[in-house]
């Protein structure tokens, strides 16, 4: 009965999915770039600096790509809560507490995969770099800029692993109909009403759109590459 | 200076997200820690509009289970608590953490089995279908996740003389998961489970399952409704939250309530006291 319950749902431009489908990109889409912004230069650095502990460090990073959700989720949800640290604010149960969050949890993958990218292309630039004497923090942002195209790919893996998860969601945004309910979130609470067609229905969607915003970012990097000579 | 702008945009975009998604919390708007049954239910879809048009407040529903929900409120993050389990009501009223807990609404539990009647139950008699259940080794669900329900489960083990939950025989199946989620693997098993009526009507997934036992006098669930205490927490939006549980226990509130119904059926029986004197009087 519920069968085609998703795909009217879609074909009607009904209102409430819309209004998930929003939210779910726009807090995976903001916590994707937060998490860039301190994944990407923090890879960078660490692959092009040398320090003590730093190979314990590397294996951190890696391992942390391995974070479960659901704890990201009770960590944040503690720091957030009243009677946490941060708790003052009142973030706990909104939109904001979802992104950061997910950022949390996609920042190792971004600054680990970075890492290992820029230190690849480092063996390659390394003697240019230091001949023409370029300082440290050149050499992060000169590497980070040539491997633009390929840390979009891994913008993506962390975009992916973001719109995906479904344990930090619920705890910290509380699944609030019409305020912090996303994708995953409206499909665990059809599943555990029974809706099984419906939620089934709503995967498709959900993969359809990380679909799309994959090939959204395929045709931007295509045409930057053409573009950039 | 390219990353410097990529910083610029991405604090950009995460303040322009806060804004556009927080724009609405400005308005006036409480956060309701709930259960899982008066959400999955529908109960809230139905009720919530009609206090929304005539008082303008948004109301936040957070469904957990009734003492993962009397935690949210003990740590202050929700301003009112709405759920059905009586004595950890009262206890979080008496350890200071609510105001005041007051009778909202009530329906019933139902023990709900495979049609095929594994341990042949069929009746009225809860404890009696508890000791069969027991005695043929049949499969049963627990919630095992302190909701409500989970503790209204074992007090009517307590009832029948029995404590599955400390013998954990391989029969007895604790989820530790929402009353959806034990029936849809209630049903997937054959096993038996114990469910609030009111999300069983509304469950779309029932298959090979029916309702093995109903109307016993111990199977009834009572609902309340607490602020919780701005001396705790005095982020707590005292008038809001005030202003809903004024509405819930009105006329008005308990008439919303009496008026959802499902195919037919009523699926809550409000029972405020305020209401009664009203129509008392």
């Amino acid at each position: 009965m519920d069968g085609v319950g998703a795909l009217d749902l879609i074909l009607s431009g009904d209102r409430t999915l819309f209004a998930i489908v929003r939210l779910s990109l726009l807090v995976t889409l903001s916590a994707t770039l937060l998490a860039a912004v301190v994944g990407m230069p923090l890879g960078a650095t660490v692959a092009l600096t040398r320090f003590p502990g730093r190979d314990a460090a590397i294996v951190m990073l890696n391992g942390l790509m391995g974070l479960p959700p659901v704890v990201v989720g009770l960590l944040v949800f503690l720091a957030l809560s009243r009677s946490g640290p941060l708790g003052s604010p009142g973030i706990l149960f909104t939109p904001t507490a979802m992104i950061i969050a997910q950022a949390v949890l996609i920042a190792p993958i971004i600054a680990a995969l970075t890492r290992q990218l820029v230190e690849d292309l480092w063996a390659e630039y390394r003697d240019e770099l230091t001949a023409m004497e370029v300082g440290p923090l050149a050499r992060v942002k000169t590497l980070l800029w040539d491997a633009r195209f390929s840390l979009v790919t891994i913008g993506l893996a962390g975009f992916g692993r973001a719109a995906a998860e479904v344990g930090a969601v619920m705890i910290v945004g509380g699944n609030i109909d019409g305020f912090t309910r996303v994708m995953t979130t409206t499909i665990a609470l059809e599943t555990s009403k029974g809706n099984l067609a419906l939620a089934i229905g709503l995967g498709l969607v959900l993969i359809t759109l990380i679909m799309a915003v994959n090939a959204i970012a395929w045709g931007v990097r295509q045409w930057a590459e053409r573009h950039a000579g | 200076m390219k990353l410097r702008h990529l910083a610029l945009v991405a604090a950009l975009a995460v303040g322009a997200a806060h804004a556009a998604t927080t724009a609405r919390a400005q308005d006036k708007s409480i956060v309701v820690a709930s259960t899982t049954s008066t959400q999955d239910s529908g109960l809230f879809g139905h009720i919530l509009p009609l206090f929304k048009a005539k008082t303008g407040i948004d109301v936040k529903i957070i469904s957990q289970g009734t003492g993962q929900a009397i935690d949210t409120g003990r740590r202050g993050d929700a301003d009112v608590v709405f759920v059905h389990a009586k004595s950890q009501e009262e206890k979080f009223v008496a350890d200071g953490f609510g105001v005041k807990r007051f009778d909202v609404m009530y329906n019933d539990f139902v023990l709900i089995g495979p049609k095929t009647a594994p341990a042949g139950i069929k009746g009225q008699d809860i404890v009696a279908a508890l000791k069969a259940i027991f005695a043929a080794g049949s499969p049963f669900v627990s919630r095992g996740d302190k909701s409500g329900t989970h503790a209204a489960e074992l007090d009517l083990w307590k009832a029948a003389g029995l404590d599955p939950a400390a013998a954990k025989p391989a029969w007895y199946r604790e989820i530790g998961q929402g009353m959806g989620a034990a029936l849809n693997t209630a049903g997937a098993m054959g096993a038996y489970v114990l469910a609030d009526r009111g999300t069983w009507i509304s469950f779309k997934n029932k298959g090979d399952l029916a309702i093995a036992v109903e109307g016993d006098k111990r199977l009834f669930n009572q609902y309340g409704i607490i602020l919780v205490n701005p001396a705790k927490h005095p982020s707590v939006k005292k008038e809001l939250g005030q202003c809903f549980i004024d509405w819930v226990l009105s006329a008005d509130g308990q008439s919303a309530i009496r008026s959802y119904k499902i195919e037919g059926q009523q699926l809550f029986f409000p029972n405020a006291e305020s209401a009664e004197l009203k129509k008392a009087g």
